[in-house]
């Protein structure tokens, strides 16, 4: 490509942005109108997301652009920049909502909460602020894009505000967004004192910190992205919020919006901070791995489709907080080309997690729009009635659940490689627990696994638990074509390891100098050595496809391959109804019974005499009531505190004033 | 990798994938006839699931009204997962191209894609037992697949590497010596070994009663050629169990790749002798013991995963 060319990248990025907000409010033209809402402007912000992944896409191979924009602050004008890091999550970010535009473009309806015009217009807003968090390269625009993107997905969130459960779910999430937000400002604070003391990435990147408050910014930075991405303990808005919000939204939300904040902390802690300290990655390490076996254990016990997906996104990012926490070890203890592979672990994840999470919450929004039901105990079947749906489910399923030969496997493999060779860290003690940090990664890998069996098996297999589901059909051609788009990305990025990888070795490229020692080609993936592992996805499809193929014939041609239909063995008991099968309560109940400390159960059981016995079991998150709860006790007690203050009277009020006065004269005056 | 696969090895991985799938049925008429021997009961005959086998193909497959496409499909990708698992495990030679593109890692992987095939197909039909039997194989899986990469992650760390063929070489030329670490994890994967293959204490595969099954609770549904490969599948994947165990713990005998094509018959009574000593020592373990409560089961697994992770523990710390 020509250098002039290059140039432009970042202009075409910014243009997508502007288009996006530009749709938006061409929604108003007429605000009521799905057909133009839905049918015209959402196919368009698809095509906006397409160009944005190409232009990431590009910007992986070019180097680092500037763009100053001539608006902002007085003296700070915008600064925009686009790199490798950007660039791939522009790519995560277009790849992703190109298939969720074009799913919600048939998915909203009429006369359902917020009217289209202006769920159009939060929607390409939530979209274009995105783009802009990953490109700005100053704090006053981060923030701003940030802020923008936390307001449209709360709107967005609470678009049936009519229902007070979505209010408050709502609620909850602005909550937690602004307390991230107030931490990331005191983070950018911390890191402008260092040097020029210039707003600007750059002047942080120059600056120099002191170990004790490069660390300051980093644990802020931690606790505010951690708050956006929904790490534990900062993960209760997730449960409430992915039920609440429509279902394309709760997919960009889970898909791509938790990802700028693995963006964020990756931008600060690997290119802003000068400071690598190894011990930074352990309480990544510590976080990431509790979160992801609380929230899998959270997702095998809920009912609630949603909350279910909502938890094995806390999961998920459990898993790429670890994988990031021990690229910080590596990198700290310098071992570049560890750190490199734990960082293409952490890419690859969530490159694969916008994918399968979005198809997956795509599908519960087929099944919503379908059957009205979110809640597992009255569905079943459906993949009977909704093969386009039930399929590409499957395909997220089984890559959620981490299973070669897709998407989610090449993960999971390339963190467990990186766990293997921490032996090798030069921190005695430390590099022998860690280890163990990987029997938690597996068993949370195996447990999402029990947790995607139930989900799929639940909804999609069976007999339907309630009669009406049987009118339940497939959705049009566009949801369609959205769902297939995702599917299509999961097998893909399963299918094509290697040629992932040289593109987020670029980013390890950017971010740690050293890139992976690819060895393989194409086919075959090799991060390290061939002494040490391979892994070729196409190669074991087509060995296993082959094998499938002969066996198929041979049943067939050898033998006669008849079959015949005949009713459900009903083990000579008749009267088998769609009842009997296992419930969401009942496939999640062994695991409540092994887990029991985690979660905090309250099981009515009716009493031996009751005439209708109802049986009633509740698990709640104990951090709602051992750390919200008391720290909303305390807050609102410390209001009322000050509420002594006001009497309501005036003279008390001078009286204030009088001593605030006659305190500050003693102060000056001395 | 890069370099050619040479004629030579592809005959060996042939040759070794197929003596796996021929092989196995024959081990667990093996295994049966040892449980029958050593509870006084007259043995069926060796060959007893070839003929089951080939009785199965040829009759008329009965599906249920409501069974879907997914169904039909899981006894050939359960068996097609199962082969492709044989071709990465090395049984009479460590020379097998294939395992370049899948390391232990994979070979995990590929046992958890037959699990929750088969779990979904489970829960296809909508009867009660299907699912419940669906719900018991995950809870039995969630914490064997964990324990069972512990195992394999005990010899990848002091091989330093991740396929299998090289692990076992590595194994084979170290001098023989007790290693703590090895013991821990044998003593895991005999557990995880049972407890996968459905296996008493764990499920017992001659059961109907429908209370305590779970492998069969699962299957229940499938008749004729579908039922043939699930089963066909279940003892290749206890072959293919047996052959994880010899690589990690009894890697001698095996032809290497220096070796040529006839090294491949030597390596035949050693393979043979493995087997059936295995076949005996699970048989005992079966008589011997009874079989857990579901809900002792994972009890009985946990235990496994902390010995596994004992194991590597030792490992780290020790280095022995």
């Amino acid at each position: 490509m020509q250098p002039n060319h290059d140039a432009l990248l970042l202009p075409v990025a910014l243009g997508v942005a502007a288009a996006w907000v530009l749709m938006g409010l061409a929604g108003f033209v007429h605000p009521r109108s799905v057909r133009w809402v839905a049918r015209v402007i959402f196919p368009l912000g698809a095509a906006g997301s397409v160009v944005i992944a190409g232009v990431g896409l590009l910007a992986l191979f070019v180097p680092p652009q500037h763009l100053v924009l001539p608006m902002g602050l007085p003296g700070l004008p915008m600064h925009l920049r686009l790199d490798a890091l950007s660039g791939f999550f522009l790519l995560l970010l277009g790849a992703a909502s190109a298939g969720i535009s074009i799913f919600s473009a048939g998915y909203f309806r009429e006369g359902e909460g917020t009217a289209p015009g202006l769920l159009g217009m939060q929607y390409h807003v939530f979209l274009a602020a995105m783009s802009l968090v990953l490109l700005a390269a100053d704090a006053y625009s981060f923030m701003l894009a940030w802020e923008v993107m936390a307001m449209a997905s709360y709107f967005l969130v609470i678009s049936q505000h009519r229902i007070a459960e979505i209010r408050s779910a709502g609620y909850v999430y602005l909550l937690l967004a602004h307390l991230g937000a107030i931490a990331l400002l005191l983070c950018f604070g911390v890191m402008m004192q260092g040097g020029a003391g210039g707003l600007t990435f750059a002047a942080m990147r120059q600056a120099h910190l002191s170990p004790l408050w490069a660390s300051v910014a980093f644990g802020l930075a931690v606790i505010g992205f951690g708050a956006k991405a929904g790490l534990v303990p900062l993960h209760v808005w997730l449960p409430e919020a992915h039920p609440a919000a429509p279902s394309p939204v709760s997919a960009l939300m889970s898909g791509v919006m938790l990802k700028t904040a693995i963006y964020g902390l990756l931008r600060v802690s690997f290119d802003l901070l000068h400071a690598p300290l190894w011990w930074w990655g352990v309480p990544l390490l510590a976080f990431g791995l509790f979160g992801a076996l609380f929230g899998v254990l959270f997702a095998t016990v809920q009912t609630d489709m949603k909350r279910l997906l909502a938890y094995s996104s806390i999961e998920n990012i459990g898993i790429a907080f670890a994988a990031m926490g021990l690229a910080l070890v590596f990198r700290g203890v310098g071992m570049p080309l560890m750190a490199a592979l734990a960082l293409a672990a952490l890419l690859y994840h969530v490159l694969n997690h916008a994918f399968f999470k979005s198809l997956l919450f795509l599908t519960t929004g087929a099944v919503l729009h379908a059957t009205h039901e979110r809640s597992l105990g009255h569905l079943g079947g459906l993949l009977r009635q909704m093969p386009w749906v039930g399929w590409t489910a499957l395909i997220g399923t089984l890559a959620i659940a981490g299973l070669p030969p897709l998407n989610g496997f090449v993960a999971e493999w390339l963190l467990l490689q990186a766990f293997l060779v921490t032996p090798q860290i030069p921190q005695p003690f430390f590099n022998l627990i860690i280890p163990l940090g990987a029997a938690v990664l597996v068993l949370a890998g195996a447990l999402a696994g029990y947790v995607m069996v139930k989900f799929y098996g639940v909804i999609f297999l069976g007999r339907a638990r309630e009669a009406q589901l049987a009118a339940s059909h497939d959705p049009g051609w566009l949801e369609r074509a959205g769902l297939l788009w995702l599917a299509a990305g999961c097998v893909l990025l399963g299918l094509l390891p290697s040629l992932v990888l040289t593109g987020i070795d670029r980013v390890s490229a950017l971010l740690l100098q050293h890139k992976l020692a690819q060895t393989g080609n194409w086919l075959w993936l090799v991060p390290v050595s061939a002494q040490r592992a391979a892994y070729s996805p196409l190669v074991v499809l087509l060995v296993g496809l082959l094998v499938i193929a002969l066996t198929v014939l041979a049943t067939h041609r050898l033998y006669h391959g008849r079959s015949r239909r005949a009713p459900a063995w009903d083990c000579g008991a008749p009267g088998l109804t769609a009842r009997m099968q296992d419930t969401a309560e009942g496939f999640g109940q062994p695991i409540r019974r092994i887990f029991e400390p985690f979660f905090q159960t309250h099981v009515a059981l009716p009493r031996p005499d009751d005439a209708a016995p109802r049986y009633r079991v509740q698990v709640a998150d104990r951090f709602w009531s051992q750390m919200y709860q008391p720290a909303a006790a305390a807050v609102l007690w410390l209001t009322r505190q000050a509420a002594r203050l006001q009497q309501g009277k005036i003279a008390i009020y001078l009286l204030y004033s009088f001593v605030t006065l006659l305190v500050l004269l003693m102060v000056v005056i001395r | 990798m890069n370099q050619s696969i040479s004629p030579a090895a592809l005959f060996v991985q042939l040759v070794a994938v197929l003596l796996s799938v021929l092989l196995a049925p024959l081990f667990s008429g093996w295994v049966a006839q040892c449980r029958a021997l050593l509870s006084n009961r007259s043995a069926p005959p060796l060959w007893q699931p070839y003929a089951r086998i080939a009785k199965l193909l040829r009759k008329d497959a009965v599906l249920a009204d409501d069974a879907t496409a997914l169904f039909r499909a899981v006894p050939y990708i359960l068996f097609g997962s199962m082969v492709a698992a044989a071709a990465i495990i090395p049984s009479l030679s460590t020379d097998l191209p294939f395992a370049q593109a899948a390391d232990v890692i994979a070979l995990v992987g590929l046992f958890a894609l037959a699990r929750v095939f088969i779990a979904l197909a489970g829960m296809d039909i909508g009867t009660a037992f299907g699912s419940l039997g669906s719900r018991r194989e995950m809870l039995v899986g969630f914490l064997a697949e964990p324990a069972l990469l512990m195992v394999v992650f005990t010899a990848s760390l002091m091989t330093g590497s991740t396929l299998l063929p090289t692990i076992a070489e590595a194994l084979q030329s170290q001098k023989l010596a007790l290693h703590a670490s090895l013991a821990f994890a044998g003593v895991a994967f005999v557990m995880v070994l049972l407890a996968e293959n459905a296996r008493i204490p764990v499920d017992n595969p001659t059961t109907h009663l429908e209370l305590t099954m779970i492998h069969e609770a699962m299957v229940l549904e499938y008749s004729a050629r579908h039922l043939a490969l699930v089963e066909w599948a279940s003892s290749l994947k206890l072959f293919n169990y047996a052959c994880i165990g010899f690589a990690l713990f009894l890697p001698w005998g095996m032809a290497n790749r220096a070796d040529g094509l006839l090294w491949l018959l030597p390596a035949l009574p050693p393979l043979l002798l493995k087997l059936a000593a295995a076949g005996v020592a699970i048989a005992l373990i079966e008589t011997l013991s009874a079989k857990l409560r579901l809900f002792r089961a994972p009890e009985f697994l946990g235990t496994a995963f902390l010995l596994a992770v004992l194991g590597l523990l030792v490992r780290l710390m020790l280095a022995h």
